[in-house]
């Protein structure tokens, strides 16, 4: 598997394309973009096991161990949760288990748009946020455990 | 012309909307979910902390006295309000949520059997059906729901089919809040009287726009929620007939409910205080008259009127805007316009039109089973207020047509 640069790394290149923007936009019509160049999720994955509940919309995530790394899939059927879930694959998907579990993702602040983004959105991001999280913690005690 | 309002001068009642929001006006069509309140409700509560808190019913000292005085003085002008026939069945609850709790907990303990049958429609709030469903689980009642058609219009043929016998109470909500449809609650009320039903009608979005005459409609319960009428949060008001309030138990045990209280047996208080249990939101129901006074002194059916142009202005732009459908477009709602537009989820125009300064409510309100009907995730909804004005209606459409734009 291609090998993905450092979290922080990411995450720093994602604040510098942002920073491009000085509106929002702008801003948002970058997210909107990420959302669109989302890789469909298989229609099969669109189940209850999947579904990340604490968001207006529906969000649903699988996900993979391959070579130590953990590879994210995930679809919404609404478009800027899309962008959002585009910006947290690209910088979790990939990843291992350790790093994507102490991952402090300050980028999301860093952005700029969390003051944007309506209370029950950040709880929705929040609850994504959670799920990869707790996804990579059962990956690496299911490695750990072989 | 007559009953015309200044409505440049009704929003300078309101302080909160010369607030900007993301550096641009703010622009409030969220008001089925709770309105904004006048300078003069602002000024009861902090008038009531700043001159004379006490606790009330109990003090023999003058800030009691006056305390009560302020808060009994909210209870006639809530009994006129609503012409109920007397204070005693006016009960002060935290909204329409705890009403509509009490009146099922309490009247559903006393009076429902097994195989007993509770009627519902399509288009309640989650408030006016969970507590009727925890009821009937206590008790085995059933509940029956009145179906809607694809507008979302309440059957009343398939209502009259499901009254029957067994019918004990009908429950119906009477503008919906999701749509803005209103319901004929007079009828509903008079068929299920023929039947020897009783029933509760749901005023959380009627009260603030018709005129409410619980005597003339002859309801046996009413529910409705201050907030939702330019008063404080934290305040409702049930009304019930004196007959039935009698007969039924307390719903919380406490003071101010109680006559004498000992170890052999407690007596209870006297209508309303009965089901007043506890230290009540003094503060807040004695702004709650500001509120009332607020709107009697507009007139309901000059905000009405009002209200109704700016929904009907507000559907005739919406519907040059490609791809959106409003749902329940029928004539007799108030208040409230809502939508849908072809291939975009409601979360993301909420989010757009709140970048550009308007508020408005996107989900399913709390009416998941009329979702579910309507086969929608849910609406976008734009709800008007006596101070919303053509011009925001206009920024309304503006800001749609961007988001469309952004997200097409
Ligand atoms: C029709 C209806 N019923 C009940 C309620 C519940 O009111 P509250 O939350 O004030 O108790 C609402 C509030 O949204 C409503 O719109």
């Amino acid at each position: 598997m291609e090998q993905r640069p450092p979290i922080p790394q990411i995450e720093d290149e994602i604040v510098e394309e942002f920073e491009l923007f000085d509106n929002w936009e702008d801003k948002y019509e970058y997210l909107i973009d990420m959302g669109k160049k989302l890789p469909p999720l298989d229609n099969m994955h669109k189940d209850d096991e999947h579904r990340i509940r604490g968001c207006q919309s529906t969000v649903w995530m699988v996900s993979e161990l391959r070579d130590g790394q953990i590879v994210y899939h995930a679809d919404s059927d609404a478009m800027i949760v899309k962008g959002l879930i585009s910006m947290l694959i690209r910088v979790l998907s990939g990843q291992t288990p350790q790093d994507i579990i102490q991952a402090d993702l300050g980028f999301i602040d860093r952005i700029g748009m969390t003051s944007h983004l309506a209370q029950t959105r950040s709880n929705g991001l929040r609850a994504m946020i959670k799920q990869m999280k707790l996804d990579a913690t059962a990956w690496q005690l299911k490695a750990n455990a072989s | 012309m007559e009953g015309r309002l200044d409505i440049e001068a009704v929003r300078g009642q309101f302080p909160i909307l010369g607030r900007s929001v993301k550096g641009r006006a703010l622009v409030y069509l969220d008001n089925a979910a709770t309105t904004q309140k006048p300078q003069s409700v602002i000024d009861a509560i902090t008038g009531y902390y700043a001159g004379y808190n006490a606790n009330i019913h109990r003090g023999i000292h003058t800030l009691a006295e006056e305390a009560t005085a302020a808060f009994e003085t909210t209870r006639e002008t809530a009994r006129a309000f609503i012409n109920a026939a007397s204070t005693d069945e006016i009960i002060f609850t935290r909204g329409t949520t705890e009403g509509i709790n009490l009146v099922a907990s309490s009247w559903g303990r006393a009076n429902l059997q097994p195989g007993d049958e509770i009627i519902l429609s399509t288009l309640e709030h989650h408030s006016n059906i969970v507590p009727w469903q925890m009821i009937a689980a206590e008790k085995g009642a059933v509940i029956k729901v009145v179906p809607i058609d694809d507008n979302g219009v309440f059957q009343f043929d398939a209502f009259e089919k499901l009254l029957s016998g067994r019918t004990r109470i009908v429950s119906i909500v009477h503008v919906s809040n999701a749509l803005g449809l209103i319901h004929p609650v007079e009828a509903v009320i008079r068929a299920a009287h023929a039947k020897g039903a009783l029933v509760l009608v749901d005023g959380a979005q009627s009260t603030v726009h018709l005129d409410i005459d619980v005597q003339s409609l002859d309801c046996d319960f009413f529910a409705c929620s201050a907030h939702k009428c330019y008063g404080p949060t934290g305040v409702g008001i049930l009304y019930g007939k004196r007959s039935l309030l009698e007969d039924m138990p307390p719903y919380q045990g406490g003071g101010e409910m109680i006559r004498e209280v000992s170890f052999r047996g407690t007596t209870y208080n006297d209508l309303p205080y009965k089901f007043e249990a506890g230290t009540p939101n003094i503060a807040d129901v004695v702004a709650t008259r500001a509120a009332l006074d607020f709107m009697t002194g507009l007139g309901k059916s000059a905000m009405r009127a009002h209200e109704d142009k700016l929904v009907s202005y507000a559907s005739d732009r919406m519907r040059e805007i490609p791809g959106l459908r409003i749902i329940g477009d029928v004539p007799g709602k108030v208040s409230v316009v809502s939508f849908v537009i072809e291939g975009i989820h409601p979360q993301d125009i909420g989010i757009l039109l709140d970048n550009q300064g308007v508020a408005i409510r996107t989900g399913h309100h709390c009416t998941q089973p009329l979702m579910e009907r309507l086969g929608l995730p849910g609406t976008n909804r734009a709800s008007f207020a006596v101070y919303n004005t053509r011009g925001e209606v206009d920024a309304l459409v503006t800001a749609l047509e961007k988001a469309r734009k952004m997200l097409s």
